[in-house]
């Protein structure tokens, strides 16, 4: 515990904060208490950092025998036969990427709409609210979702959406096929109301952080209120309004339970988003507890491996572009 | 910024003012659109669900497959279990990292936490459920209250550690330059000093942390797994709430999906009333 003790010294911490001097300078008689309250805080800082290594390390070594028998067909390949042990994940890639899509498509716009309605239109009073509201539908559960999703969405989009889309846009091969109700749009449907509340409130936090000088200036111009949002707001705000984007990407793809719930569970590779389909995490909801044999074990663990590779790589990219604007706003 | 076009046609004004109505209007619709889903999830959910939470819901066994009635007491009491086990495991990782992070963390190390902290709080919670698996069950050849508590725990960290952070580092550094000067060292100030003044924020964090986990059902799937009665011990599978709400919703019967809808309206609410007490914690003025 040498290494950190020794950020107490007031060389190593970079000037200002007079209470690092002051630390060391009044409170000998705590050394001993002090070291071990830095070190008991110091280990439990680095248990988390342990703890997310530890969770790819896990991943890895568990998913050893599908990584060696399959390599990296596993991603290519749409055979799924836990029968005759042979294992690919692509209609599971498939799924999820094009329900997080789908999710997104609809989404982003009505996210961000809603977004600067909050941050340049509505009152300050009224627009604390709606986001409180937000805030509440972003705290409902995934399962909860996924109740409504089955008795209250996908009858209403069997009875009423499919149809119409059929009948309008039949000729696109999107909207073609049985129509169960269940399936992709149901699942991309349930997953943009689950996203949409993180959109928002990124969205709306990084709005409001633009200047008032900048809004002021181009109002003094005589622009109106929406020019203001359009090319003062939104430019500035762009990059923090795309890693709200990317935020919410990642928890579209690993959403598991409200997808599990609505998506039909059958593997197929089709462009038809009126059918029933499968995606990574509920691939692992529906079938890791009854997964028999080592090596199908170890496929089930290789699809975690890939969603939490992807989610990592998104979130991380996200991060650094909310730092970014927040850094600019300092 | 280098002087560029603005893409504005500065002619009509007429036009931009009605332009300027119209795209406000559409934002606010889709403002509507988006918040009158809550009160559409809050209004199934008590329609469909209200008529089936009764005393029989809170206190009685689930009947067997096919036998109408019984209730989800054993599913009450396993979430809490839960809940409890993952506030051993989470918080006090939470609340001392965050401490670290906010009294020894600015540096690199410091950051890196930070990173991992918000690397774990995207980390999908089926994932997290599989490291539980192989953390727990795979050598116990069991499922446990344990490992779906510990899964719970996990995911309890981020939120904690953050606001910890973030509540600490509001208390004025003059606190804590005037308990120095009284010559107390510095882990008494921070123990009986800082968190003290802190403790109405870390408090809403905790609250938060456990709002998030209460309605989490897919890392429980496979670590505490579901059990028709009472968990015997932390080392027996349990039921709990989202699992039963899952199960039922998912099953052929009707009388269990009625029991769906009950449980999903106690767990909304259970969760709603947590995030309530968070912010009602928040809003009462602080002592410092």
């Amino acid at each position: 515990m040498s290494a950190p003790v020794a950020e107490i010294s007031p060389t190593k911490t970079p000037a200002p904060p007079s209470r690092e001097r002051a630390g060391v300078a009044f409170a000998p008689p705590g050394k001993w208490g002090d070291r071990l309250f830095l070190g008991v805080t110091f280990s439990f800082s680095a248990g988390i950092i342990l703890l997310a290594a530890g969770i790819g390390f896990s991943l890895w070594s568990n998913s050893a025998l599908a990584r060696k028998a399959f390599g990296f067909r596993f991603l290519i390949d749409q055979v799924w036969d836990p029968v005759a042990g042979n294992f690919g994940a692509l209609t599971f890639l498939f799924g999820t990427l094009l329900t997080s899509f789908l999710a997104l498509l609809i989404a982003v716009p009505l996210g961000v709409g809603a977004a600067l309605f909050l941050s340049e239109l509505a009152p300050r009073r009224i627009s604390d609210l709606l986001a409180f509201l937000t805030e509440l539908l972003a705290a409902v559960p995934s399962v909860i979702y996924g109740l409504l999703g089955i008795f209250v969405l996908v009858p209403l989009v069997r009875r009423f959406l499919e149809p119409v889309l059929g009948k309008t846009l039949g000729f696109l091969p999107f909207f073609r096929g049985p129509q169960y109700g269940i399936g992709f749009l149901a699942a991309g449907l349930v997953l943009s109301i689950m996203v949409i509340p993180f959109i928002i409130s990124v969205s709306r936090e990084i709005l409001l952080s633009v200047p008032p000088l900048l809004r002021e200036a181009a109002l003094a111009l005589g622009a109106t209120r929406w020019e203001v949002a359009t090319t003062v707001a939104l430019p500035y705000a762009r990059s923090g309004i795309m890693g709200a984007i990317f935020l919410a990407l990642a928890r579209a793809l690993g959403e598991t339970m409200a997808v599990t719930m609505v998506i039909g569970n059958t593997p197929i590779l089709t462009a038809s988003l009126f059918s029933p389909g499968y995606t990574m995490a509920s691939v692992l909801a529906n079938e890791f507890s009854e997964a028999s044999g080592d090596l199908y074990l170890h496929a089930l663990v290789e699809i975690a491996l890939v969603l939490f590779a992807v989610t990592l790589i998104i979130n991380a990219g996200a991060q650094l572009l909310v730092w970014g604007v927040q850094r600019k706003k300092r | 910024m280098s002087p560029r076009h603005i893409p504005i046609d500065l002619g009509n004004y007429h036009r931009r003012k009605t332009w300027n109505r119209v795209a406000f209007f559409l934002t606010a619709v889709c403002a509507t659109l988006v918040l009158s889903s809550l009160f559409f999830i809050l209004g199934y959910l008590w329609v469909n669900g209200i008529s089936s939470v009764n005393w029989n819901f809170f206190t009685k066994l689930p009947k067997p497959v096919g036998e109408a009635g019984g209730g989800m007491a054993n599913a009450l009491v396993g979430s809490a279990e839960l809940l409890a086990l993952a506030a051993v495991f989470g918080l006090p990782v939470g609340v001392l990292a965050g401490v670290y992070l906010s009294e020894f963390g600015r540096n690199r190390f410091g950051d890196l936490v930070r990173y991992m902290t918000d690397i774990l709080n995207g980390v999908p919670s089926i994932v997290i459920g599989i490291f539980a698996y192989a953390l727990f069950v795979l050598p116990m050849k069991r499922f446990s209250a344990l490992s779906g508590g510990a899964a719970l725990g996990i995911m309890m960290i981020p939120i904690t550690v953050r606001t910890t952070e973030e509540f600490l580092k509001l208390v004025p550094d003059s606190v804590r330059e005037a308990s120095y000067a009284l010559g107390v060292p510095r882990w008494k100030t921070v123990l009986f000093i800082i968190l003290p003044t802190a403790q109405r924020g870390i408090l809403t964090g905790i609250l938060l942390a456990f709002a998030r986990v209460a309605g989490e059902t897919a890392p429980l799937l496979f670590t505490a797994f579901g059990n028709r009665y009472w968990g015997r011990s932390l080392l027996a599978p349990v039921s709990s709430l989202p699992v039963m709400i899952y199960t039922y919703a998912v099953s052929p019967y009707e009388d269990w999906h009625r029991q769906a809808w009950a449980a999903g309206l106690v767990l909304l609410t259970w969760v709603f009333l947590l995030g309530l007490l968070a912010r009602t914690v928040l809003r009462k003025p602080a002592s410092a």
